[in-house]
C-alpha cells in the first residue's frame, strides 16, 4: 500500500473514532427529543458540567469556593482528598440525575404544549443557566480529567501498520490513540445497550410508547414526568461519558460544548428521530470532516474547518433532503 | 388615572394606523426623543458612554434586525454574530479600500453587502424550519468567523489578524479613531438608531410586515392568501440582515476600534442579541430596545453590587450574569413569551386604572 | 342538469348563473400508494353555490386542495376562466383569484382582526418597498384605501367590536366568521370554504349560512363548499358533487342528489332494490 493511502487511512479511522463519540452524543439529543419532543440544546453544555462535575468530585475540589470565599474571606479550595475515579463517576451520575430530575420539574412540566422552538429557546436558556453555574461550582480554569484510560499513540498499531507500506515509502507507522480506542469500544458499548434498553425493557418500551403518542401512553397509566425524568438522566449518563472522553483528550474547558453541539447537524443529517440515524450520521460527520481537512481544508483552505464543515454538510443535504437520511417524507396537510 | 386613552378618538384611518395611536404615548416619545438629541449629548461622559450607551445603541439595531426575522418572521436565527462579523469586515474593507468615502455611506453600504450575505444563508429557509433552520444558521455563524479568520485578504493581510478602523470623520468631528469624543460616537449611533427604527416600524405596520406575521403564524394559509414565502422569507432576511450589519459596522469601527474576529463575532454574540429579543419581546420593536438595554446595563449593574461594592473577583459576577440570564429566559419563556414589552403594557393597563383599581 | 346550456341557468329561486368558470377534468391525485381522488370532473359554474360532500375521507379536502393548487394531481387537469392552468404555486393562484377558509382555522394568532383581514388584502397591494419603509406617498395611501374596503367587510361580517383583538382570543364561531373576511378580502372570484359551519351550534350555522348567500348575492362571488350538515347543504347550494372513496358519485342539484340511489347508499349504507 502506498503511503498516501494509508495517511488517508489513518485520517479515516480516526475520524471514525470521533463520529463514535457524536453518535453518542446525538443518541442523547434522540432520546429527550423521542420522549419529550425537546430539541435540547444544552447537551453540549450538559457535557461540559458532567466533566466539571468529575473532575470535581474527583480532585476534592470545594463546590462553590469561589463564591464563598468572596462571601466570607476564607481560603478554601480543596478539602484536601482524592476520590476514586469510578466512585467520583457514580456521584457525578448522582448529580446528573439530581439535574435531570429538576429540568423535569421545575422546566419541561410548565412548558408542556408549548410549540417546539420555544422550548428550543428554551434550552438555550437552560444552556447559559448551566454554563454559568457550572463555572461558579468548580471554577471556569482550564482542568485535566484523568479517570485512568490509558492514553498516547500505540506502538503496537504503528508497528504492524508501518509494514504494510510499500518497499521504500517513507512510512512510520500509523498514529492511533489509545484513549480514543476505549473511547470507541464504550461508545460502543453504550449505543448498543442504549439502543437494547430502548428496545427490549419495560421502561423502554413505556419511553417508545410516549414517544409515540403522549396522551395514549398516559391514558395507559405510563406517567410522563417519570419518562422523562429517566430520558433526561439518559441523556445526562451520556454526557458524563462523552465528557469524559473529549475532556481527558483535550482538557475540560468551554469548547468541549461546542465540541458537543457537532451532534446537532449529526441529527439533522440523520433525522431527529431515528437511533440508526444518529449513529450513521455520528460517522458520516465524524469521518467526512477529518477527510475534508485532511485532503481540502489544510492544503487549500488554511485549516480549522472542521468548526463548521458539520453544519455545513447538514445545511446543503438538508436542502435537498429535509427530512434527513431516514426520516419519512412529510405530507402536509391544510 | 395618569395614563388615560380614554377620549381620544380617532376620525381617520390614518390616524388609527400611526405609530402611537395613544396621545400620551405621542407625548412620551417626543420627551425621550428630544432629551436624547437635546440633552443627553452634552452630559455624556466617557464611561456612560462606552460602558453603557454605546453597546445599548448598536445592539438595539442588532436586536431589531434579529427580531424582524425571528419575532416577526418566525425564522430563529442563530447566525447574528456572523452576520455582523460580515457588516464589520465589509466597513473595514471599504475604509481602507475607499478612504474618501464618508464613514456614514460605508456603514450603509456595509448594511447592504450583509443583506446580500444574508439572503444567501436565508435561501435553505425555504426549504426547513423551526429548528432544523435554527441548527442551519449555526452554519453561517461558524462558517463566516471561520473565513474571516483564516483568509487574510479581509484583514489586509496584518500580520495580527486582527482589523484597526482608521480614523474618519464627519463635519469635521472624528466618529471612527482613537480622537472620537464620547458625544460624537453617541449621536453618530442614535441617529442611525432612530432612522432604522422608524424604518423597522414602518415596514412591520405595513404590507410587507403582515406578509412576515403571516408567514409566521401559519405559513401555508399565508401562501394560499397569496403571499410569495419566498419573498416574503428572504425579504425578512435581507432587511434583518441589514440592520444586524449595520450593528456589526457600528460596533467595529466606532465602539471598538479593532476586532479580533472568533472574539468579537463569536457564537455567544449570537445568543446575546437573540435573548435580548426573548427577555425584551418577540415582535415588538420597543421590546427589542427594552431588551438591548437590559442586557447591556445586568452586567453593568452586577459588577457594581459584587465588585465595587462587595468587592468579589470579577469572575464572579460574570459567572452571575450568565445564572441570571440563562434563568431570565427560561422564566420569560415560561410566563411570559412576549417579553418586557408585554409586561410594560400590562403596567400600562394597570396604570390607566390606578389609583382607582375599580 | 346534464343537458345545461354552455351561457347558464336560472335557478329556482331566479338567480342566473352564468358559464363555466370552474372545470377539472379527469383528476387523480395519490400519496405514494393511496388513491386520495380518482379520475374525477366537474365544474363550477359563475354566480353558483357548489357544494361537494361526502363522507370523512372521501378526498373533498384535497380537491379544495387541488383547485387552489396546495396539491398537485398526478392526472387531469385544472381550467380556470377558461385557460387550462399550468402547474402554479399556490400564491400565484390566490393572485388570479381563488381564495378559500380552511376546515381546522388556519387565522395569524398573532395578530388582531384587522391585521388578519387587512393580509387577505395582500394580493391587492402593490407599493415599493422604500415607499413601505417610508411610509409614505403609495405605501400611506394605500393603507388607508385597503383599510376602507377592510372596514366594508367589517361591517358585513359584524364584527366591529373584536376589530382590535387578537384572533387568538376569540371564541370558534368569530373565528370561522374573521377567517371568512379574510378570504373575502381578497375580492376573489371563486370563494372556497372548507367546512364554513364545522363545529357550530344552530344558530351560529344560521348566521354563517346567511353570510355566505349574502357574499354571493352582494359581492356575486362564486362559492364552492365543503359541509357535513346534509340540511345546510340542500337548502344554500345549487348544485351539488358527491364523493366517496375518493370517487364522484353524483352530481346535480340538491333535488336530484337526494333521491340518488348511489348517494343514499353511501350516506346510509342501506341496501335498496
Amino acid at each position: 500500500m502506498s503511503a498516501d493511502f494509508l495517511n488517508l487511512l489513518e485520517v479515516a479511522i480516526n475520524g471514525l473514532m470521533a463520529g463514535v463519540l457524536y453518535s453518542l452524543v446525538a443518541l442523547g439529543f434522540v432520546l429527550i427529543f423521542k420522549a419529550s419532543g425537546v430539541f435540547n440544546y444544552a447537551q453540549g453544555v450538559m457535557a461540559l458540567f458532567a466533566a466539571q462535575t468529575l473532575v470535581g468530585i474527583q480532585t476534592g475540589q470545594v463546590p462553590f469556593a469561589h463564591l464563598i470565599n468572596a462571601i466570607f474571606g476564607t481560603e478554601v479550595h480543596y478539602f484536601g482528598w482524592n476520590v476514586p475515579a469510578l466512585l467520583a463517576i457514580l456521584f457525578t451520575v448522582l448529580v446528573m440525575i439530581l439535574f435531570a430530575w429538576i429540568v423535569v420539574k421545575v422546566i419541561l412540566v410548565r412548558l408542556v404544549g408549548q410549540e417546539p422552538i420555544i422550548l428550543f429557546m428554551a434550552t438555550i436558556g437552560l444552556a447559559y443557566f448551566m454554563e454559568g453555574f457550572g463555572d461558579m461550582m468548580w471554577n471556569s480554569e482550564v482542568k485535566r480529567l484523568d479517570v485512568g484510560i490509558p492514553s498516547g499513540g500505540s506502538f503496537w498499531i504503528e508497528d504492524v501498520t508501518v509494514q504494510w507500506a510499500a518497499e521504500g515509502e517513507r512510512y512510520f507507522g500509523m498514529y492511533v490513540d489509545v484513549l480514543d480506542i476505549w473511547a470507541t469500544v464504550i461508545a460502543v458499548a453504550l449505543v448498543a445497550s442504549l439502543a437494547a434498553f430502548a428496545q427490549y425493557t419495560k421502561p423502554g418500551r413505556a419511553m417508545r410508547a410516549v414517544a409515540d403518542d403522549p396522551t395514549a401512553a398516559l391514558s395507559v397509566g405510563i406517567s410522563l414526568n417519570k419518562i422523562w425524568i429517566m430520558v433526561w438522566s439518559l441523556a445526562g449518563f451520556v454526557a458524563i461519558v462523552a465528557g469524559i472522553m473529549w475532556g481527558a483528550k483535550s482538557g475540560v474547558q468551554f469548547s468541549l460544548s461546542l465540541i458537543a453541539l457537532k451532534a446537532l447537524p449529526v441529527l439533522m443529517l440523520g433525522g431527529f428521530t431515528s437511533i440508526s440515524g444518529a449513529i450513521v450520521g455520528g460517522l458520516i460527520i465524524g469521518v467526512g470532516e477529518k477527510l475534508f481537512e485532511y485532503l481540502i481544508g489544510v492544503p487549500f483552505l488554511g485549516g480549522a474547518t472542521e468548526n463548521w464543515f458539520a453544519y455545513v454538510l447538514a445545511l446543503i443535504f438538508l436542502v435537498f433532503r429535509p427530512q434527513g437520511l431516514f426520516g419519512e417524507k412529510i405530507i402536509e396537510r391544510v | 388615572m395618569f395614563y388615560r386613552e380614554a377620549g381620544d378618538f380617532k376620525t381617520t384611518y390614518a390616524a388609527d394606523q400611526q405609530t402611537f395611536p395613544i396621545l400620551f404615548d405621542r407625548r412620551t416619545y417626543y420627551i425621550v426623543l428630544a432629551i436624547a438629541l437635546g440633552v443627553m449629548p452634552f452630559v455624556v461622559t466617557d464611561y456612560i458612554t462606552n460602558a453603557i450607551l454605546l453597546p445599548f445603541l448598536i445592539y438595539a439595531i442588532a436586536a431589531i434586525g434579529l427580531n424582524i426575522l425571528t419575532g416577526y418572521c418566525g425564522q430563529v436565527s442563530l447566525g447574528t454574530g456572523g452576520f455582523m462579523a460580515v457588516g464589520a469586515y465589509a466597513t473595514y474593507k471599504l475604509m481602507t479600500g475607499f478612504p474618501d468615502l464618508n464613514i456614514a455611506i460605508i456603514v450603509v453600504l456595509s448594511g447592504f453587502i450583509t443583506a446580500g450575505v444574508g439572503v444567501l444563508f436565508g435561501l435553505p429557509s425555504l426549504r426547513i424550519k423551526g429548528f432544523y433552520l435554527a441548527v442551519a444558521t449555526l452554519a453561517a455563524q461558524f462558517f463566516l468567523v471561520w473565513m474571516f479568520n483564516k483568509v487574510s485578504w479581509f484583514y489586509n493581510y496584518s500580520a495580527s489578524g486582527q482589523i484597526n478602523a482608521p480614523e474618519r470623520t464627519m463635519l469635521g468631528q472624528p466618529v471612527t479613531g482613537a480622537e472620537t469624543e464620547p458625544w460624537v460616537a453617541y449621536l453618530f449611533c442614535l441617529a442611525f438608531l432612530i432612522v432604522l427604527a422608524v424604518i423597522a416600524r414602518n415596514l412591520t405596520r405595513g404590507r410587507i410586515g403582515r406578509s412576515w406575521m403571516a408567514i409566521r403564524d401559519m405559513d401555508i394559509a399565508a401562501e394560499i392568501i397569496g403571499v410569495n414565502p419566498l419573498w416574503s422569507k428572504l425579504s425578512a432576511f435581507a432587511v434583518s440582515s441589514f440592520f444586524v450589519g449595520v450593528s456589526g459596522s457600528l460596533f467595529f469601527a466606532v465602539y471598538l476600534g479593532a476586532v479580533e474576529v472568533g472574539e468579537a463575532f463569536g457564537i455567544q454574540k449570537s445568543f446575546l442579541v437573540l435573548f435580548m429579543i426573548i427577555i425584551g419581546g418577540l415582535g415588538s420593536i420597543f421590546g427589542s430596545l427594552a431588551g438591548a438595554a437590559f442586557m447591556v446595563l445586568l452586567p453593568v449593574v452586577l459588577k457594581l453590587v459584587m465588585v465595587d461594592s462587595l468587592g468579589w473577583p470579577t469572575d464572579l459576577a460574570a459567572h452571575f450574569n450568565f445564572i441570571v440570564v440563562g434563568a431570565l429566559i427560561v422564566a420569560f419563556l415560561i410566563f411570559e413569551p412576549h417579553g418586557l414589552a408585554q409586561l410594560w403594557r400590562i403596567a400600562k393597563e394597570k396604570l390607566r386604572l390606578w389609583p382607582f383599581p375599580h | 342538469m346534464n343537458d345545461m346550456s354552455p351561457d347558464g341557468y336560472t335557478t329556482p329561486d331566479g338567480r342566473q348563473i352564468g358559464g363555466v368558470m370552474m372545470e377539472v377534468k379527469n383528476i387523480t391525485l395519490r400519496f405514494g400508494g393511496v388513491v386520495a381522488i380518482k379520475d374525477i370532473s366537474f365544474d363550477i359554474r359563475e354566480g353558483e353555490i357548489r357544494a361537494i360532500i361526502g363522507p370523512n375521507g372521501a378526498g373533498k379536502s384535497s380537491m379544495l386542495n387541488v383547485i387552489n393548487g396546495f396539491y398537485h394531481p398526478q392526472e387531469g387537469e385544472v381550467w380556470f376562466n377558461g385557460a387550462k392552468r399550468k402547474a402554479m404555486k399556490p400564491h400565484a393562484i390566490a393572485k388570479q383569484g381563488i381564495a378559500r377558509t380552511f376546515q381546522n382555522i388556519a387565522l395569524f394568532k398573532g395578530m388582531s382582526t384587522l391585521d388578519n383581514i387587512m393580509t387577505g388584502r395582500f394580493t391587492k397591494m402593490n407599493a415599493g418597498f422604500w415607499s413601505q419603509c417610508l411610509w409614505k406617498g403609495k405605501a400611506e395611501q394605500e393603507e388607508i384605501e385597503n383599510r376602507e374596503y377592510v372596514e366594508k367587510i367589517i361591517d358585513f361580517l359584524e364584527i366591529q367590536a373584536i376589530r382590535k383583538t387578537p384572533v387568538g382570543r376569540l371564541p370558534y364561531g368569530l373565528q370561522k366568521r374573521v377567517e371568512l373576511g379574510r378570504a373575502l378580502a381578497a375580492e376573489p372570484k371563486l370563494l372556497l370554504l372548507d367546512e364554513p359551519m364545522a363545529g357550530m351550534n344552530v344558530e351560529e350555522k344560521e348566521d354563517m349560512s346567511r353570510f355566505i348567500l349574502d357574499v354571493n348575492d352582494e359581492f356575486g362571488t362564486t362559492i364552492a363548499l365543503i359541509e357535513h350538515d346534509m340540511g345546510v347543504v340542500m337548502d344554500i347550494s345549487d348544485r351539488v358533487v358527491v364523493m366517496d372513496y375518493g370517487r364522484k358519485i353524483g352530481d346535480g342539484t340538491p333535488d336530484v342528489v337526494r333521491a340518488d340511489p348511489a348517494v343514499i347508499d353511501a350516506y346510509l349504507g342501506v341496501a335498496h332494490d
